[in-house]
């Protein structure tokens, strides 16, 4: 039998030391797994730690990359706060990313400095009101809000899909499923610092996910309602007794998450991409589960958590280009690098307890 | 050896188990003879179940012997113990409900079976034991004394030389008792062995030849059943402790006033209680006991009472003439309100949570705890603090988890939550349930000081000396259906001990 047993006091600086024994950990078994393929091993990890990083536009790209996840994941947790298992965030930043989309070519001529706000607001609201149909689908008939919310995405991506190719197409894209691009009032700018200039693709959008995940935190830690989503996770009977109502807190955590999710579909195509595509997410909904595990259902561990997995995902990506490494190796390594991060985490907090006599007297 | 020795199936010296500090067994002495039907008399928290398990090999004990046969036995596990020819029926079933009763009795057997002689079997045993039922149906189909039949005879056919059964009539209709004594005196003739677990007193003298009695983790004696009337088991069961009823208050008058009417509420699944017709009346100033043993249906009412869950009715419950039956907990608070649950962590507390939080939880309502939605962290460590110093709260450093108190201690801190809001009316259950003599004590004063402070108090309790000790008033729920109330001065401790066994008395 191996148990897990709770650490009555967790040291601080252990707390602060466990995420660097577990990157030097990773490094290490990279070491080994590198070299046992054949590949440098050094030249591997420059590739996949340094090289992604080792400019200023280098470290925007970082940045630009993390922003989504930031946003989506400093959201999801709500959810898995409250044991709500939404999984579907990638749909909801379709809807977003439609919704706003709707209203930015309703005003394809327009300048005024309204447009990018109320984009902002449409994406908030068509997030929020496709994370509501799981939602009030579990509330009303108790049905599953992970099957409910990933089945979802599908549809979310089959509609987006529908809109470029059939009524939002730009007639003047060649048959190409695109709609028009937005007018400039609709897209988000890059960062101009005075005296540097622009850094890279480092653009606005960055900043509202530092906000977003600010002010998620403050919501979650310092306010009411965040009290009443951590009471329900952690004590479903506290939180009924305190007179918490279970079916509004699974509400409120779903628009949450569905708001910050729709947000950051739009950030992502007014920043990057201009006009809406039949693909505009790389899976970002689903890699911000991770993050949201990743930054221990803290909002603010989520701007470091964000950026690490985009870390791992860029350095995937450069290695795959300057060495010829495959896809599955990085995956590998992405994954080995995560699960030494949580696996670090749960020592932290947890004895392991191996007993390998089974007839023991515990029940 | 002599013929008495030689009549004992099993017994036990010095059965002893502890879970961490406490002892839930303490150099417990039992013997069972064949063909017995032998009753396990005891209090909730008594150690009924803690012994059976050990018996059945679902704890190991801590000192002491298991003797089987004029055999010492170390049971590894409730297989050795079912391979020896002990069986077990527990008092919640474990049938897969979509399965039909031969498949459910096929997937408990070991070793190569053919479903046909299976079948066979069940219908012979059914027969022998008047156990009618169809090894076709499926389990949904089945009412809880049907699926308890299944149960039995699943062990039944295992050819048990002992069965134990975990309060077995707690989910019985009358018609259905009576059914399953007539099976239970079969077995006892053709030679099983039967220790049966209850807190029914009458049950106990219609049934069995002996009794065995827990208290507090002891066995403070086996008696023949036909020599003691219920009330002397009673008076066993409880404890013969002197009552301090020096404990007086002042008297007091006051406006506040609670009435319940006529409140009932259907129970939900078949291991609730369904409550019935409660009715009660309290003044401020008094103390009204409510005393009976678990299960009777205090937690439905209490999370009635709480307002966790909301009966379907209106006018109801009434507090300073306001109808609260349709409001919720917070809601009850803002009329001044405070509620004592039973279960300490996980219901009134949040164990990760530090005590400010924890203060947090009941306070929110309050302005000074939060505004405009934002909490004030700082209003409730102070708070927090200002109760770990009026009630005495020993804590291991500055704002603690909740998880890191001991029992009593955290105890005291929810009930000083409760208490440091003066609260019109105070509903508590168990309040002093696992707590140390000395804590339980500072718990009763703080609730007889809020009494006299003009508030009206409600204490659910399954400990009869406390329901004694404080309160004015005394009822007994039974079964969902509460006694009228009794003047303390009025009613004995056998006579309450007679309406928690659902016996009725006569004279009164």
């Amino acid at each position: 039998m191996i148990t897990l047993t709770p650490r009555t006091n967790v040291s601080v600086t252990l707390t602060i030391i466990t995420p660097v024994l577990a990157i030097i950990f990773t490094l290490f078994m990279g070491l080994i797994i590198f070299s046992s393929l054949g590949y440098d091993p050094i030249k591997s990890l420059y590739y996949f730690f340094i090289a992604p990083v080792s400019r200023p536009d280098q470290v925007a790209a970082l940045a630009v990359k993390a922003c989504p996840l930031i946003i989506i994941a400093s959201g999801l947790v709500f959810c898995y706060k409250s044991n709500v298992w939404n999984i579907g965030a990638e749909g909801q930043l379709i809807l977003g990313a439609v919704f706003s989309g709707w209203v930015a070519l309703n005003f394809l001529e327009s300048d005024s400095i309204l447009l990018l706000p109320s984009m902002m607001i449409a994406s908030i609201i068509g997030g929020l009101l496709w994370a509501l149909i799981p939602a009030l689908l579990k509330v009303r008939f108790n049905t599953n809000e992970i099957l409910v919310s990933l089945m979802l995405t599908y549809v979310a991506s089959l509609f987006i899909d529908f809109l470029v190719r059939g009524p939002w197409r730009d007639p003047m894209s060649f048959g190409f499923p695109l709609t028009p691009t937005y007018s400039d009032a609709g897209l988000i700018n890059r960062i101009h610092i005075p005296f540097v200039g622009y850094i890279g693709q480092l653009h606005y959008g960055v900043l509202i996910a530092l906000c977003v995940s600010i002010v998620l935190w403050f919501i979650l830690m310092k306010m009411l309602s965040g009290f009443s989503i951590r009471v329900s996770g952690e004590s479903p009977k506290a939180a009924i007794f305190a007179g918490f109502k279970p079916s509004n807190v699974t509400i409120m955590v779903m628009c949450i998450s569905g708001g910050s999710a729709g947000l950051a579909g739009m950030i992502e195509v007014s920043a990057n991409i201009g006009q809406l595509q039949p693909n505009i997410s790389f899976g970002y909904g689903f890699t911000a589960i991770i993050v949201a595990f990743l930054a221990r259902l803290n909002p603010l561990a989520a701007i470091p958590a964000g950026l690490i997995v985009a870390l791992a995902e860029l350095g995937g990506d450069s290695v795959q280009i300057s060495l010829g490494m495959p896809k599955v190796v990085t995956g590998v390594f992405k994954g080995l690098l995560l699960l030494s991060l949580l696996a670090g985490e749960t020592l932290n907090r947890y004895h392991v307890i191996i007993n390998l006599n089974m007839k023991s007297t515990k029940q | 050896m002599t013929e008495q020795s030689n009549n004992i199936l099993l017994s036990a010296n010095n059965l002893t188990k502890l879970f961490g500090d406490f002892t839930a067994n303490n150099k417990v002495n039992f013997s069972i003879l064949k063909g017995e039907i032998h009753a396990l008399l005891g209090e909730n928290g008594a150690g009924k179940s803690t012994f059976v398990k050990m018996i059945y090999g679902l704890l190991k004990p801590d000192d002491g012997e298991i003797i089987w046969k004029n055999n010492i036995i170390d049971l590894s596990g409730p297989k050795h113990a079912r391979d020896l020819g002990i069986g077990m029926v527990f008092q919640h079933f474990s049938l897969f409900d979509a399965l039909t009763v031969l498949e459910n009795i096929s997937l408990a057997m070991t070793g190569n079976l053919n479903l046909l002689d299976l079948e066979n079997k069940i219908h012979n045993v059914s027969q022998e034991y008047g156990l009618q039922i169809d090894p076709n149906s499926r389990v949904y189909n089945l009412s809880v004394g049907e699926q308890q039949r299944v149960e039995i005879i699943r062990c039944l056919l295992q050819d048990p030389e002992l069965l134990i059964m975990d309060e077995p009539t707690s989910v019985l209709t009358p018609q259905e008792i009576s059914k399953l004594f007539d099976v239970l005196l079969k077995l006892s003739d053709k030679g099983c062995s039967i220790l049966f677990i209850t807190h029914k007193l009458e049950e106990v003298r219609s049934l069995t030849s002996r009794a065995t009695i827990l208290r507090r983790g002891s066995n403070v004696g086996t008696v023949n059943t036909s020599d003691n009337t219920a009330k002397s088991l009673s008076q066993m069961m409880v404890g013969h402790e002197v009552i301090d009823t020096n404990n007086k208050k002042l008297k007091i008058n006051s406006n506040n006033s609670l009435l319940i009417k006529d409140l009932s509420r259907p129970a939900e699944t078949q291991f609730s209680v369904s409550l019935k017709n409660i009715n009660l009346k309290a003044k401020g100033g008094e103390i009204i006991g409510i005393a009976g043993i678990a299960g009777n249906g205090q937690y439905e009412l209490m999370e009635t009472l709480i307002g966790e869950h909301l009966v379907n009715d209106e006018q109801k419950i009434f507090f300073n003439n306001k109808d609260l039956t349709r409001l919720k907990p917070n809601k009850r608070r803002e009329e001044g309100i405070s509620f004592i649950p039973e279960e300490r962590i996980g219901h009134a507390t949040v164990s990760s949570f530090n005590l400010s939080d924890n203060f947090y939880l009941t306070d929110y309502i309050n302005k000074k705890s939060s505004n405009y939605g934002i909490i004030n962290s700082n209003y409730n460590k102070l708070m927090s603090e200002k109760i770990i110093k009026d009630y005495d709260v020993r804590i291991p450093h500055d704002n603690p988890l909740a998880n890191s108190l001991s029992g009593g201690n955290l105890q005291k801190f929810i009930v000083g939550r409760e208490i440091s809001r003066n609260p019109n009316l105070l509903i508590a259950s168990q309040p002093t349930w696992g707590v140390d003599v000395g804590a339980a004590l500072e718990i009763r004063n703080q609730i007889v000081k809020i009494a006299e402070k003009g508030s009206v108090v409600i204490i659910i309790s399954q400990d009869l000396d406390e329901i004694f000790l404080l309160s004015d008033l005394i009822s007994v729920i039974y079964n969902g259906n509460m006694s009228k109330q009794f003047k303390r001065e009025d009613i004995s401790f056998e006579e309450v001990g007679l309406l928690m066994g659902g016996s009725s008395l006569e004279n009164k």
